[in-house]
């Protein structure tokens, strides 16, 4: 995994624009349609979905490597 | 993991009141990220709004912040701006706020260049009621007050504000996050009348009545069909059906009103008081 | 000593104005009130001021509002149908408690009406012309002078009371002409803008009342980064929906200028003491009543009379008292009948009071209103 993707669950409405937009399928909507992260190891941290995050709910920072 | 930006919301106001997928949250972010891009500070900035969804969005700015009527944010900015032309003064407002009840106002502060940066949140709907038909509806679409489909014909705000007198004209959407705060960002540095139309999506009252139910799905729409300008001039004319220009339509160099205004002080002796 | 200055009452009110430290101006050209704005076009830059001739009447009506919240004091002047397009700002001003003079020169209406000619049509407006439950502080002058200082007791009020306050003029006092005087720097006194007590880090509110229940909201543009909406809101300035916060919140309103209406009403007594009637006036319509007084005392006859200066709120204690000394009360008015209702609510049946209404573009002669005078005595028909 290469990103930390932080999720600030208040925030979230559950619009699922995140999802749509993620290009690698890393999230994805749990039942009480709160995003959740399904594959993070697929995130590559474009940062799309913390750009188009209406709630400003969601994070993504590049790990510093070690 | 803290964004920078976080500083320019009202901790404890969030979260908005907006819809899921709406998107006046992703333009009110881009309006603080030029803010934060142009160092304005908190303390000398401020935001006025009228009536509607988009001009909630006063209250979750952490500056002076004034939450007018409906379609007046433009003429208290305008007070605002004369009495303490020291003060950046921004108007987030909608296209029923800005275009239908405040549409006079709107052009006349354009006419007189007040250096103001007008933010307008198009989501082609009045929201807060409900999803009424706006003057930016577009042609054919509906709402509850055009069942059978908007006969009116929407205005085109860019070019309005450019034949009223604004010096800074450009429009951008919610999609392109980046570039919209770069057309807010170029407004901020106009020293005169500055207007961004920022098409933002309404999945609750547009989008459900007019087959696009998902905000998503209402932002792949403004990636596919918004072109920017330098395109949009070469698109031939058959080609630009259903798209539409974003980018920077209009700037020019004209005297602002405070600026104009300090020389009637002078003429008149007051600047020796 | 200032020199005489023959001066109508629209240039007095723009003189009064800037007396009393009006700073910004903006309007909108309506007969007969129009010489307030070319008098502040003229005078406010020679003082470091502005003027802005807006679009519309609701236009000036935000423009004022917005330049009063950073910080300047502020006037705007209209006529009837530019009052009417003002109210949904006056309720603003009233709700999100913003200090603001308007002046209303009344002409005839409704609608149209006779553009330049007299009325007082307009006293239920000044009450009662915005929507919702709200305060209002209206002074009407009858001199030209009179015009002069009930500006600057405007300009104080709104100050004080951060709340809107109407100068109720009528074309008679507006386009009259008289020799005045005009005070000195410092001979009348002037309110300056409310403070902050506290910094915003010491946890300042902006709509926190202080012991008058007036709060001291910041100037934009100082650091207090506050909110300021027309929406209910609390003591933060943030809008609330709770039925406790709105109830506290609009009884204070009125409990503000309630509070102290004993300073707030004005009026004038001429020949009470052994009055068996009286004639309860403002405005231009004084001048005439007080030359049908006279006549009338000439004659004989015992009555008094009472010019209100403050019409709101309006003077309940005092007319209370009047009806329980005088055996009737004429109430001449330039209008169908309006302030008559609110001197017979006070009266209280203790007395008769009529009302001697005329609204045909012209003003009483003193032989109106003294006939009228005579047929109060007499018990008969106005």
């Amino acid at each position: 995994m290469i990103s930390d993707i932080t999720i600030k669950m208040a925030r979230c409405k559950g619009c699922g624009i995140c999802v749509a937009f993620c290009p690698k399928q890393v999230l994805a909507l749990d039942e009480l349609s709160k995003v959740q992260v399904v594959n993070g190891e697929a995130c590559i941290a474009c940062g799309q979905c913390e750009l188009r995050c209406p709630d400003y709910a969601i994070f993504v920072d590049k790990k510093v490597s070690q | 993991m803290e964004r920078s930006f976080e500083k320019y919301f009202r901790q404890n106001r969030l979260p908005h009141l907006w819809c899921p997928g709406c998107g006046n949250g992703i333009a009110m972010k881009a309006i603080v990220m030029a803010i934060e891009k142009k160092g304005l500070s908190q303390d000398n900035t401020v935001i006025v709004s009228g009536i509607g969804c988009s001009s909630r969005a006063s209250g979750y700015m952490d500056f002076d912040t004034l939450h007018t009527a409906h379609g007046r944010a433009i003429p208290f900015a305008t007070g605002i701006k004369l009495a303490r032309p020291e003060l950046n003064v921004i108007v987030i407002t909608g296209d029923g706020d800005c275009t239908a009840i405040g549409g006079n106002l709107f052009i006349h502060a354009a006419r007189r260049n007040v250096d103001l940066t007008v933010v307008l949140f198009n989501n082609s709907i009045y929201g807060m009621t409900g999803g009424q038909a706006s003057p930016m509806t577009p042609y054919g679409k509906k709402a509850t007050t055009a069942p059978y489909g908007a006969i009116d014909r929407p205005f085109d705000v860019c070019q309005l504000a450019i034949a009223s007198g604004a010096t800074y004209v450009a429009r951008s959407t919610a999609f392109h996050v980046q570039h919209l705060t770069e057309m807010i960002a170029g407004g901020f540095d106009n020293q005169g009348f500055s207007f961004i139309e920022a098409v933002v999506q309404c999945p609750t009252a547009y989008g459900r009545k007019n087959k696009l139910p998902e905000p998503a799905d209402m932002m792949k729409w403004m990636r596919d069909q918004a072109i920017m300008k330098p395109a949009w001039d070469k698109l031939p004319a058959e080609k630009r059906e259903e798209k539409f220009p974003i980018g920077l339509f209009y700037s020019a160099q004209y005297e602002d009103y405070t600026t104009a205004y300090d020389e009637v002080i002078q003429r008149a002796g007051g600047d020796q008081k | 000593m200032n020199k005489a200055r023959l001066m109508q009452g629209n240039e007095a009110v723009a003189e009064g104005a800037i007396y009393a430290g009006v700073r910004f101006f903006a309007g909108y050209p309506i007969t007969p009130s129009t010489e307030i704005a070319e008098t502040m076009a003229k005078l406010l830059p020679q003082v470091g001021g502005k003027f802005v001739q807006m679009e519309d009447e609701i236009a000036s009506m935000g423009a004022i509002l917005g330049a009063s919240l950073a910080g300047q004091k502020v006037l705007d002047a209209t006529s009837g149908p530019g009052f009417s397009l003002k109210q949904e700002l006056i309720g603003y001003a009233a709700c999100a408690e913003i200090p603001a003079v308007l002046v209303d020169v009344q002409r005839v209406g409704p609608s149209t009406g006779q553009p330049t000619s007299p009325s007082q049509g307009d006293v239920m407006q000044a009450r009662w012309g915005t929507h919702g439950d709200h305060p209002v502080i209206a002074l009407a002058p009858w001199t030209v002078r009179e015009a002069f200082d009930a500006t600057v007791m405007a300009v104080n009020y709104a100050e004080r009371f951060r709340t809107p306050v109407i100068l109720l003029m009528d074309e008679i006092v507006g386009h009259l002409r008289e020799r005045v005087v005009l005070p000195e720097p410092g001979e009348l006194p002037v309110y300056a803008r409310r403070q902050p007590k506290c910094t915003r880090s010491e946890g300042y509110q902006p709509y926190t009342p202080e012991e008058d229940l007036v709060p001291n909201v910041a100037d934009f543009g100082e650091g207090y980064r506050i909110h300021v909406t027309g929406l209910i809101h609390d003591e933060t300035g943030f809008p609330s929906g709770s039925p406790s916060v709105t109830e506290k919140s609009i009884r204070r309103l009125h409990e503000k200028i309630s509070r102290a209406e004993d300073e707030i009403i004005h009026y004038d007594e001429f020949f009470l003491e052994d009055a068996d009637y009286a004639v309860v006036t403002f405005g231009g319509v004084s001048r005439t009543a007080y030359e049908a007084v006279q006549n009338a005392r000439r004659q004989g006859i015992k009555v008094g009379m009472v010019r209100l200066m403050t019409i709101w709120p309006f003077a309940d204690k005092m007319i209370a008292r009047l009806a329980k000394q005088v055996q009737g009360i004429l109430v001449p008015e330039l209008n169908y009948g309006q302030l008559v209702g609110e001197i017979e609510r006070a009266a209280a049946g203790q007395c008769p009071v009529k009302l001697l209404a005329k609204y045909n573009t012209e003003i009483f002669t003193p032989t109106e209103i003294e006939t009228a005078i005579k047929n109060l005595c007499a018990g008969g028909r106005i």
